[in-house]
Parts: C-alpha cells; sequence; structure tokens
C-alpha cells in the first residue's frame, strides 16, 4: 500500500457514521437517500476501497451528485475531510469508469470551455448575436435548445445577458493606490469572472486602489484549476495551477503583500496550490508560499482598517454565503462586516443561508435537475426576506440564483459585495 | 442497476407502491443501510423501501408480509443501539421522505407531524411564536421524531420535563398486518388504555409510526446556563446531588470528565481548561426572577463543592457554544480516538463517583481509556470506550468493556440503558435486570400486536423467538452463525 492510499484509508477512518452530516447535505434534503449524504457516499468510498462493491454506474452517479459544497465538512463534529474524500474518489472514478459517450462528451465540452478564458472570450460575442439577432428566441419558442438535452437547456439560460459595454472592457494591469500607500497587490482574474462579470474585476481594482494598495493584474493568467479539480480532472487542474503559479509567483519575480481573488471557488483552490503541487519538486515550495499568500477580497479588505469613506447606499441587500467562502474557507463575517461598514444599508440574512445554491461549479451544468431542485429551496429562501439587491461573492451562485429568479418572473438584480462598496466609495447611486 | 438480489416480483411490486426510485436493490446504494449510528455490525438488507405517505408505508408493510420478509422500520439512522440494524433477508423501511409539519396547533400546544421530521426542526417551526419542543437528544439536530418516539429519546433537559412519553400524545401507526390505527388522542386524558405509553420506547416492535401528535411548550421567559469545573467527577458528583438536594429542579446538568472535554475542545474550539479533571454544564430556567435566584443558589453549592472555576456565558452565542460543545461530544470522540464504542446506562445518582471509578478501572485492565459525558441529573452515563480497531483484539476488549459497565451500572441499582434503547446491541443484557417471566410477560404484549413476529425481529429480546415460545437456549443470530456478529 503506498503513502497515498494509506492515507485516503486514514481519512475515511475517521467517518464513526453518527449522521450529523445528513441535515447539512443538500441533495439527502431533497431526496432523503443515504446514498446521497456524505456519510453514505464515505460508506460507498469504503465500499470500493475494500472491494466489497464495484464501481458501477449507479455508485459512480451518487459520487455526480455531490455538489462539492462542502457543508458537511462545516457540520462534522469528527472532522472528517469529505473534502479531500471526494476530491481523491471523483480522480478515480475518472481514471477507472467509462462514463457513457453522450456524458463524457459533455464533460469534454465544459472542460475545453469554462476553464479556457480565451475561449470564452471568444464565445461572449458569438453569444451576444445569438441573443441580438433573434436566433435565441427562435431556439427557446421552438424548443430547438432542448434537443440538446436538459444540460444544454441550462448553458443557455445559465449564460448572461452581456451589454457591449462589458465585452469591451479591459482591466488595467496596474492601478496605482490613491492616497496614502499600504501596500502592493496582485489581483487574479478568474475565467468566468473576467469574461460575464468584468465589473466585478474593475470594482476589485478600484476598491483595492482607494483603500491605499497598488493593484498588478499579472497578464496571461489562465483558470486556476478549480473547475477541474472540483470534477476529479485532477491532471488538468494540476497543469492549471502549474501555468498559473509561474505566471503569478515567478522563480525571481515581484512578490506582492497579497494575492487577491474575488470568486470564492477560485480562492478556495488557490489556497490549496500548496497541497495541490506538493509533488512537483520545481514548485512545492514555491505554491506553498503562494497559498499562503491568497486572500479572498472579502477577507483581505475586512483585515484593514477602511481608510476611503463611505457614501449611504439606502438598501435591503441579502447576503448570499457562497459554500467555497463559508465551508471551505470559513469566511462568513468578513463579508458581512464590509457590507455593514456602508451607511444606510440594511443587510438580510437568508434563511437556511449555509445551504448550497445548486450552482457549484459546473454542477449545474452537468446535473440540470439536481441543480434546479436544490435553487428552488435556496430561491425561496431569497425571496422570503424580499431583498432589493442580492449580495454574492461568487459568479457561479449569482448565475445560478438570478437565472432561476428570472425563471419566476422575479428581477432581483444582484452585485459582488465589492461591487456595492465601490458605488458606496465611489459615491455614486 | 447492475446485480438485484431481491427476487422481481417483490421488487415490481414495492416499486409500483412508491416508485422505482424509492426502491432500493442496488447493492452499492444497500450497503449504505447496512447500519445505523451502532456501526461494529452491518447486515445488507434485501430491499429498501422509502415510502412518502402512510398508506404507501401500509402496502409496503402489506407486500412485505405476504413475501414474509422481516421487516426493519428505520428513521434517521442515527440510533447508537442498532434499532435499525437489518436482519438477514428484511425489508428495511426507511421513513427519511416523510418529513412535513402537517399542523401547528398553538393555541392547544400541539403539533402534527412526519416521521422523519427532524426533532430540532419541530422547535425551529415554532421558535419565533415562543414554543418549543421539549425533548432535546444530543443528536437533535440530525434524529427524527419517528426514531425519538421508538427509543423514547431522552434529552439533557429530561431531568425537568421528561422524555418522549410524556410529550407525544397521538400516533397513527402502521401495524404489522398492514393496518393504518391511530392511538392516542390529543385531549388531556383518553379513554381506555393508554397504548401510546406501550407504542413509545417499543423500539420498532410494535407498529410503524407515521404521524405523531407531539405536545409544545412555552419558552422558559428566561434561561441562566453556567459552566463550572471540578478537580475531579466527585466533587462534580456531590455537586449534582447538592443542587436537587437543595429542591431546585435544573433544566438539564451535563456532566463531562477530562477526556470528554479534551475531545469537545478539538472538535469545537471552545476555550474550555484541559487541566480539570471533569465540568459541569448547568441550565436553570423559569420566570427571569426563578432563574436568576436558582442560578445564584446552585453556583453557590457548586462553589461549596469544590468548583474550581464557574464560568456564565456572556451572550446567547456564547450560551449556544457551550451547548454546541456540549451535544457534539459523542462526535467529538473521533478527535481522540479511531473508534469508539458509545455506551448508555443509568444509575442513581448518588452512585456517580463510586461507578465512574469502577468504569476507570474496567477501562485500565483492558488497556482502554474511557470518556465519560453523561446527564448528571438523572444518572444517565453515557462512557464511552475508546479503542483503534486496528489493533488486533482493541475492537473485542472495547466490547468487554462496554459489557462490564452495564454489569457495574446494575450492580449499583441501575439499568442497562437510559435513552438509547435496547435494540441490537443490548438485547443479550436483558436477562441481567428481567428474569424470564419478566420477559415472558413484555412477549405477550409483543404479540398482540405482532404475533408473527416480522417487526423488528431480533431486537429487544434476548432470544430470538416466536410468539407462544418459552424462553429457553440460546438462539444464535444468522450473522452470528455465519461468523459476521457477535453478542460479546
Amino acid at each position: 500500500m503506498n503513502e497515498q492510499l494509506r492515507t485516503f484509508d486514514e481519512l475515511l477512518s475517521d467517518c464513526v457514521h453518527c449522521g450529523f452530516c445528513l441535515p447539512a447535505c443538500p441533495t439527502y434534503k431533497s431526496w432523503g437517500y443515504e446514498a446521497d449524504s456524505p456519510r453514505g457516499r464515505i460508506d460507498l468510498m469504503k465500499g470500493l476501497h475494500d472491494g466489497a462493491i464495484e464501481m458501477s454506474d449507479t455508485v459512480v452517479e451518487h459520487f455526480d451528485r455531490c455538489l462539492g459544497c462542502m457543508a458537511c465538512v462545516t457540520a462534522c463534529p469528527s472532522g472528517v475531510r469529505y473534502d479531500l474524500l471526494i476530491e481523491e474518489t471523483r480522480a478515480e472514478v475518472e481514471r477507472e469508469h467509462r462514463r457513457e459517450p453522450l456524458d463524457a462528451g459533455f464533460r469534454d465540452l465544459v472542460f475545453s470551455l469554462f476553464p479556457r478564458p480565451d475561449r470564452l472570450k471568444l464565445l461572449a460575442p458569438l453569444l451576444y448575436l445569438f441573443r441580438k439577432s433573434g436566433l435565441q428566441k427562435l431556439a427557446r419558442d421552438s424548443g430547438a435548445v432542448n434537443l440538446f438535452g436538459k444540460r444544454m437547456a441550462q448553458l443557455d439560460a445559465l449564460v448572461p445577458e452581456l451589454s457591449l459595454a462589458q465585452l469591451r472592457a479591459r482591466l488595467p494591469a496596474f492601478t496605482p493606490a490613491r492616497g496614502a500607500k499600504r501596500g502592493s497587490v496582485a489581483l487574479v482574474a478568474g475565467c468566468v469572472q473576467r469574461v460575464f462579470f468584468p465589473n466585478v474585476n474593475a470594482s476589485t481594482a478600484r476598491v483595492l486602489a482607494a483603500e491605499g494598495f497598488d493593484v498588478t493584474v499579472p497578464q496571461g493568467q489562465g483558470c486556476c484549476g478549480a473547475l477541474s479539480l472540483h470534477a476529479g480532472r485532477d491532471v488538468e487542474a494540476k497543469a492549471f495551477a502549474a501555468a498559473l503559479l509561474d505566471r503569478l509567483w515567478p522563480e525571481d519575480g515581484e512578490r506582492f503583500d497579497a494575492i487577491v481573488i474575488n470568486a470564492a471557488g477560485c480562492g478556495s483552490t488557490l489556497k490549496e496550490y500548496g497541497q495541490l503541487l506538493r509533488d512537483d519538486p520545481a514548485r512545492a515550495a514555491r505554491a506553498e508560499a503562494f497559498a499562503a499568500s491568497v486572500k479572498d477580497v472579502n477577507e483581505f479588505l475586512a483585515g484593514v482598517e477602511p481608510q476611503a469613506p463611505r457614501s449611504p447606499v439606502p438598501l435591503r441587500v441579502a447576503y448570499h454565503d457562497a459554500c467555497h467562502l463559508a465551508h471551505a474557507q470559513g469566511i462568513r463575517e468578513a463579508p458581512r462586516a464590509l457590507l455593514c461598514s456602508i451607511p444606510g444599508l440594511e443587510l438580510l440574512e437568508i434563511p437556511d443561508g449555509d445551504q448550497c445554491c445548486g450552482s457549484a461549479g459546473v454542477y449545474n451544468l452537468l446535473e440540470p435537475d439536481s441543480a434546479a431542485e436544490i435553487g428552488r429551496r435556496k430561491v425561496d429562501n431569497v425571496a422570503s426576506v424580499a431583498p432589493q439587491l442580492l449580495a454574492s461573492a461568487n459568479p457561479g451562485c449569482t448565475l445560478q440564483i438570478r437565472s432561476l429568479l428570472s425563471a419566476r418572473g422575479i428581477d432581483l438584480p444582484a452585485a459582488h459585495p465589492i461591487e456595492i462598496l465601490d458605488v458606496a466609495i465611489a459615491g455614486r447611486s | 442497476m447492475t446485480v438485484t438480489t431481491a427476487s422481481p416480483g417483490i421488487e415490481r411490486e414495492l416499486s409500483d407502491i412508491v416508485g422505482a426510485a424509492n426502491c432500493i436493490v442496488d447493492p452499492g446504494e444497500l450497503r449504505t443501510y447496512e447500519c445505523d449510528g451502532l456501526t461494529g455490525t452491518r447486515v445488507r438488507p434485501r430491499v429498501v423501501v422509502l415510502p412518502a405517505t402512510t398508506e404507501e408505508t401500509a402496502a409496503v408493510v402489506r407486500v412485505a408480509r405476504r413475501y414474509g420478509l422481516p421487516i426493519v422500520p428505520r428513521g434517521a439512522g442515527t440510533g447508537l443501539s442498532g434499532g435499525a440494524l437489518p436482519v438477514a433477508g428484511c425489508i428495511v423501511i426507511g421513513l427519511s421522505r416523510m418529513k412535513r409539519i402537517l399542523a401547528i396547533d398553538l393555541e392547544n400546544q400541539r403539533m402534527r407531524v412526519q416521521p422523519g421530521v427532524i426533532n430540532l426542526d419541530v422547535s425551529r417551526a415554532i421558535a419565533a411564536d415562543g414554543y418549543y419542543y421539549a425533548p432535546d437528544p444530543s443528536s437533535q439536530s440530525i434524529c427524527s421524531i419517528g426514531g425519538n418516539i421508538a427509543e423514547n429519546s431522552g434529552g439533557a433537559h429530561c431531568l425537568k420535563y421528561g422524555f418522549t412519553v410524556n410529550h407525544v400524545v397521538g400516533a397513527t401507526i402502521v401495524t404489522a398486518e398492514g393496518e393504518i390505527v391511530e392511538l392516542g388522542s390529543a385531549g388531556a386524558d383518553p379513554l381506555g388504555y393508554d397504548l401510546m405509553a406501550v407504542l413509545v420506547g417499543s423500539e420498532g416492535l410494535v407498529g410503524i409510526v407515521t404521524e405523531a401528535v407531539v405536545r409544545i411548550l412555552r419558552t422558559p421567559e428566561a434561561t441562566r446556563t453556567f459552566f463550572a469545573t471540578f478537580p475531579s467527577t466527585d466533587e462534580a458528583g456531590a455537586c449534582v446531588s447538592g443542587i436537587v438536594a437543595a429542591g431546585i429542579v435544573p433544566a438539564a446538568v451535563e456532566m463531562m470528565d477530562r477526556l470528554a472535554i479534551e475531545a469537545i475542545v478539538k472538535a469545537t474550539g471552545v476555550d474550555w481548561p484541559l487541566d480539570v479533571g471533569a465540568a459541569l454544564l448547568i441550565d436553570v430556567d423559569g420566570t427571569a426572577a426563578e432563574a436568576d435566584h436558582t442560578a445564584t443558589r446552585a453556583v453557590e453549592i457548586a462553589q461549596l463543592s469544590g468548583a474550581l472555576e464557574v464560568r456564565t456565558p456572556r451572550d446567547a452565542r456564547e450560551r449556544q457554544l457551550m451547548w454546541k460543545g456540549r451535544k457534539s461530544a459523542f462526535a467529538a470522540v473521533g478527535r481522540i480516538s479511531p473508534n469508539y464504542y458509545v455506551q448508555d446506562g443509568v444509575i442513581p445518582r448518588s452512585e456517580i463517583g463510586p461507578v465512574l471509578r469502577e468504569i476507570a478501572a474496567a477501562g485500565a485492565r483492558a488497556g482502554l481509556r474511557v470518556a465519560n459525558v453523561f446527564h448528571a441529573g438523572d444518572g444517565n452515563l453515557h462512557p464511552l470506550v475508546l479503542f483503534d480497531a486496528r489493533v488486533e483484539g482493541e475492537e473485542h476488549a472495547a466490547e468487554q468493556v462496554a459489557g462490564e459497565i452495564l454489569k457495574i451500572c446494575v450492580r449499583h441499582g441501575g439499568s442497562i440503558t437510559g435513552e438509547h434503547g435496547v435494540g441490537a446491541d443490548k438485547a443479550a443484557y436483558m436477562g441481567e435486570i428481567f428474569n424470564e417471566a419478566d420477559l415472558e410477560t413484555m412477549n405477550f404484549v409483543r404479540c398482540a400486536f405482532d404475533p408473527a413476529v416480522a417487526f423488528n425481529p431480533g431486537k429487544v429480546f434476548p432470544t430470538p423467538r416466536l410468539c407462544g415460545d418459552r424462553p429457553g437456549t440460546y438462539v444464535a443470530h444468522e450473522t452470528e452463525i455465519a461468523g459476521t456478529a457477535g453478542r460479546g
């Protein structure tokens, strides 16, 4: 037995089957199936490990249905590292399990698109034309989008409307600190964030500068590997991570006070680079140092004394906890504190706020039915507090919640907390 | 689906009732139902069915009976005595999908719920109105009302408010014949035999609860909590006796020994001291004046009993954190030991000190550590025997120590279970407190409801037998014959 296996075995043995994870798990909440609960999935992992069961389509389906939201990690009193267990299991599934051609093909399509900002960027203007030309309406009305199955329809429903101005937006490579300079940071631009939410990156740079930080956006950034890692494509994830590390933290390059990221899913993976690249001798030490300096933008700003004055933003704002912020990084108070630093803003708590919205990386593309059911509960809870604005610190969550709300005819504007802070600091309404 | 173990006939009939997705026959999926919170023994059921309504449950029971399958009901699967442990060839009827709150009647302080509703969700649904459901097992965030009824669950606050039996006034059950029967009534003093008292705590032997009417209480105006540490469990035990002797009925008195404190600190990060022998977590409640007065008296008694330190939480959040620490204690022990055996026994309150010393000695003889976390107010012990299953013989030794602990409890005038139930785990110890006539009488009651012993066979009674059989020689369970399980 090699070291890796032994470790996996030990991680498995931490689970005492107490069941404290059950009510935290969104899929168990949906269906009440033991095999779709964290302890049930761990039981399946043990069964595979012992050779008691085989990696059948059914067993794989239960792993596929896991959102990877990590609510169970928060709930577990025994400290079971379900995050590591499911990551390893997914990699094993991808190595050993033959998926049906259609499923495999769709997965390849998703992963040839989303972790590639260059390709996403090419896609965006095409989507813009598709919509403006009336082709989308034609495709939707005629049911043509459904011809490609629920997954394609979901992809179509999720991709947000972009304005021409957004399509043209370019993030400055360097934004100097305003007022007294307090340090310098590097900004990770993200893939989906960069293409579909360019305003979030622009706001992040402005707010950081207003708070006294030089902001550098290292050029030529690729994907951080989060989407691939969470889907068991570990070889791909490691390649992405190595490339991004070499860009942001090269052997003898500039060292920043912090590497700042504004997408929760990316942030949690960036913080794991030490672990992810531990077997890469040329990068292991660098990855460790890099990971230690990664900060989510909420976390980073909550840790420095506010310097820029805030104008009132008199809105009722519901803050949505992104799983990869709350559960994976333990960041719950910081975004709330930032929002509460804005005069006139009323912060609303969403009931069952620590439950996933169903977005979960590319989960809503791969498991549309389950994502819709979980999203329905989230949207019920969001609507129950009647907000005027939704604050969400992860692009996937924002896409998912807005798309489900708009399907119900509710047009709730959404913004990243940093965009709201940007407005408050700029004094615009 | 690859291999099916149930015959297609049963599978088709059951699928017709609950839908194919809720009729589980895949070997991988069945594996996840092989045990509940007691993991030492695993038995793969033949089929698992998850009905959504009372009618579906009744129809499933009728099909199971027609095919002669043993029937094992299952709630949230968090029980610690193996009450939901399958038997070979059985059908498991899981109630996890029946989780709706059906009616709330605040004026008459009643709620009608389905059995899969989580205990804490009952209180959550009415918290804003100033009401709550009193029984609060430490697993209240995960255990379900149906399971609570089966086990007559207790909890920290049962010292003052009583067990589940005091808080469930009516139930809809499916009998072993597959009939739907209403027991109890929403009224205060129902006519006839109190069959609710037979049902509550019957561990799935009398019927499958598909709806329950629970009593809800007004939330006390004030609750005062304090946390006190002591040099050893002797002083802590004396403090508990002193408080009760002073005429105070605390809402809860929980004791944790040094090992339990260590586990809780590791799991939850509470800033409890590690260099103490024992700690008590005490709640007193009532009107504000009453709670203040009794809290002051109780703190005085703690100090007189030799408390090292007395802490009161600064705010509601800190109070919650203290209770969270206590309530996650069982699972938290996973932080200090790869495996552990959870025991549940009762002793007279006055015996806490001597019994804990005997338990520690029994552990030491076997070379094992025993952590203690328990409801001190009513003498309900929860010794946790720590072991490492990877070390040859340790698991067996732990089972021996756990068994020895029950005998110690009985020797000191106590009982073999406080609230976790007898289940599969303690059936063999029933003979320690009941003689054959007692057991036979109990069996008559069971057989009045289920003469064929279709419901949860192998649980509670020391020897599996059919109605009318005389208690006699020990009959081994199928798993024992197969060598996959033993009763120690």
